[in-house]
């Protein structure tokens, strides 16, 4: 690490981004069975760089929309380093539309380190692809839980986290703008990467001290079978809580926990 | 210039102008101008505050959002909500409350959003319309709550909402909380949209990041001033992470419309004339004249 600057912030950003750490289908192959991946966006194309289906949580069927970064190079290029494309986030859409319509619950995985920076990207309308994910989240009208398991990488992490409940893993990070980003536009100096990220307050504890997520999940056991475990018995328990409540209720708590996010002193009455 | 090449014209040679404030003198020592980035003409001041900041080529220059307001309100309808409530440096971030304060000095405004209720062409509505001129109209939350409690405002009036956006995206001294900002304005769109009442933006230049990603895109009818830069991720970004070169034109309004992602581009000239005629099919209004 460079100079003398030690920045816990930034050791988890490195971890988060680590090759080797769970990814999102790690987890769908240990935490659910019978996974039936379901493809595309039935508009363009198949954003591998997430993937979506249907399985069992504890026999109950549920949907599962992740991020999926690859575990090695080959995955990594096929996955697009997990940056999905507009139709990525459209068929994220659609198989949540789909839950919502056989009152299934969803489960969002998320690891990006973004939404993709691209000329088609921009041409299909990244912008207005996530927009359309973070509306229809909001208003979905059955259960969802979104983990950020490594990179919250902005809007596009935020598209697939506008959920019930949003749980980190203990050295996830989640930020509006990565830590080089920050320290080149503020300081003109992307090696100040350590101090931008110290500063951005992107850890989980930050996160959970802002009132941003519910929950860190520890990583003590991360990819051993004990930590599955303890995270499908934690997933299928809240699910139990989350369905027996009325749906109009639910929605409406999960819209006003958005709304409570930063609410600044406004002087007085509204 | 003829007005059409320079809506296909590369992002870079277009913005050159756009942020200059400088006065040039023109062939009339007397009269301060500026020179418009699109035709090279030297354009008196006095011409362009009378074109709503427009060139006679069509170049749109940028706007404040006073001037926005004087121009798209009709006279003396505009009240103001929130007016004067300033950010707090909630993350303790390096440099944030000096970067606030003197922005607010310089720019004269105390947060990047001005919001209100007001009428145009006589139509009642509400209306949000951001400021390029403060920190590029980035979103903090003292900008998501203002736009939050416009559009509940609006829902409690039952009325329309028109907004004007400008952004670079989130303010990221503000951190994850604006980020969030993103979700909380979209549940108000949402609100707002599923009691039936009508959300019309207007996308200006520049509009970005998470306000792209948001609001920006959830209006009813979408529409975007000419030769305006709309996208999620800025061009720079793009051709840094790509190391292609941009299609002409490439995150232009009419670059942006053609993919299907604008309803209509609509010069200042008409622009009042056009928003007071959607809110009035929208708002069960008779076809006036
Ligand atoms: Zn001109």
């Amino acid at each position: 690490m460079a100079k003398n600057t030690v920045s816990k912030a930034y050791d988890r950003v490195k971890l988060a981004r680590q090759n080797g750490r769970p990814t999102g289908v790690d987890y769908i192959e240990n935490i659910i069975t019978d996974f039936i991946e379901l493809h595309g966006d039935r508009n363009y194309a198949d954003d591998e760089a997430i993937v979506g289906g249907i399985g069992y949580l504890d026999g109950k069927p549920v949907t599962v929309v992740a991020i999926e970064k690859g575990r090695n190079s080959k995955e990594r290029v096929a996955h697009n380093f997990g940056a999905p494309h507009p139709e990525g986030y459209r068929k994220a859409l659609r198989l949540m539309k789909q839950a919502e319509k056989f009152r299934r619950p969803v489960i969002c995985l998320v690891d990006t380190s973004g939404a993709y920076c691209g000329i088609g990207a921009e041409e299909r309308g990244q912008g207005q692809a996530i927009a359309q994910c973070i509306v229809e989240m909001m208003a979905l009208k059955t259960p969802s839980v979104s983990i950020l398991i490594g990179e919250g990488g902005s809007g596009g992490a935020l598209a697939l986290a506008v959920a019930d409940r949003v749980w980190m893993l203990e050295n996830a990070v989640y930020s509006a703008i990565s830590p080089e980003g920050c320290a080149s536009i503020l300081w003109k100096d992307s090696s100040k990467a350590e101090e931008a990220a110290e500063s951005l307050k992107l850890t989980a504890s930050d996160a959970l001290a802002l009132g941003v997520i519910e929950e860190i999940i520890p990583e003590q056991e991360l990819g051993k079978e004990s930590f599955y475990e303890k995270l499908r018995v934690k997933l299928s328990r809240e699910f139990r809580e989350l369905t027996s409540m009325d749906v109009d209720q639910l929605v409406q708590h999960r819209f006003e926990r958005f709304r409570n996010l930063g609410v600044p002193d406004m002087g007085g009455k509204k | 210039m003829p007005f059409i090449e320079f809506l296909f014209k590369p992002k870079n040679e277009l913005e050159k102008g756009g942020r200059q404030s400088v006065q040039i003198a023109s062939a009339d020592e007397n009269e301060p101008s500026k020179p418009c980035p699109n035709c090279r003409k030297m354009v008196p001041l006095s011409q362009l505050w009378a074109n709503h900041n427009t060139c006679e080529c069509g170049y749109h220059f940028r706007m404040n959002a006073r001037q926005r307001i004087n121009f798209i309100c009709d006279t003396d309808t505009f009240s103001e909500w929130d007016a004067g409530v300033v950010s707090r440096d909630i993350l303790d971030f390096p440099g944030y409350i000096t970067k606030l304060e003197n922005t607010r000095n310089a720019c004269g405004e105390s947060e990047a959003v001005i919001c209100g209720r007001a009428k145009i062409e006589g139509e009642d509505c509400c209306i949000f319309v951001m400021e390029p001129y403060f920190m590029m109209g980035s979103m903090g939350t003292v900008v998501g709550e203002k736009i939050t409690r416009t559009f509940e405002r609006a829902m409690e009036l039952g009325l329309p909402v028109v907004g004007y956006t400008v952004s670079g995206g989130a303010r990221m001294q503000e951190g994850i909380l604006s980020l969030m900002q993103m979700a909380k304005t979209s549940g108000a769109v949402k609100r707002h949209s599923d009691a039936g009442l009508f959300y019309l933006t207007v996308i200006t230049d520049p509009t970005t990041g998470g306000v792209t990603a948001s609001f920006a895109m959830e209006g009813d009818v979408i529409l975007a001033e000419p030769g305006a830069l709309i996208g999620f991720a800025g061009p720079r970004v793009i051709e840094q992470t790509t190391r292609k070169k941009l299609p002409a034109g490439f995150q232009k309004a009419e670059f942006v419309m053609e993919h299907g992602f604008v309803d209509a581009i609509v010069p200042r000239s008409t622009q009042k004339a056009t928003i007071a005629q959607l809110l009035r099919m929208h708002t069960g209004g008779e076809r006036v004249g």
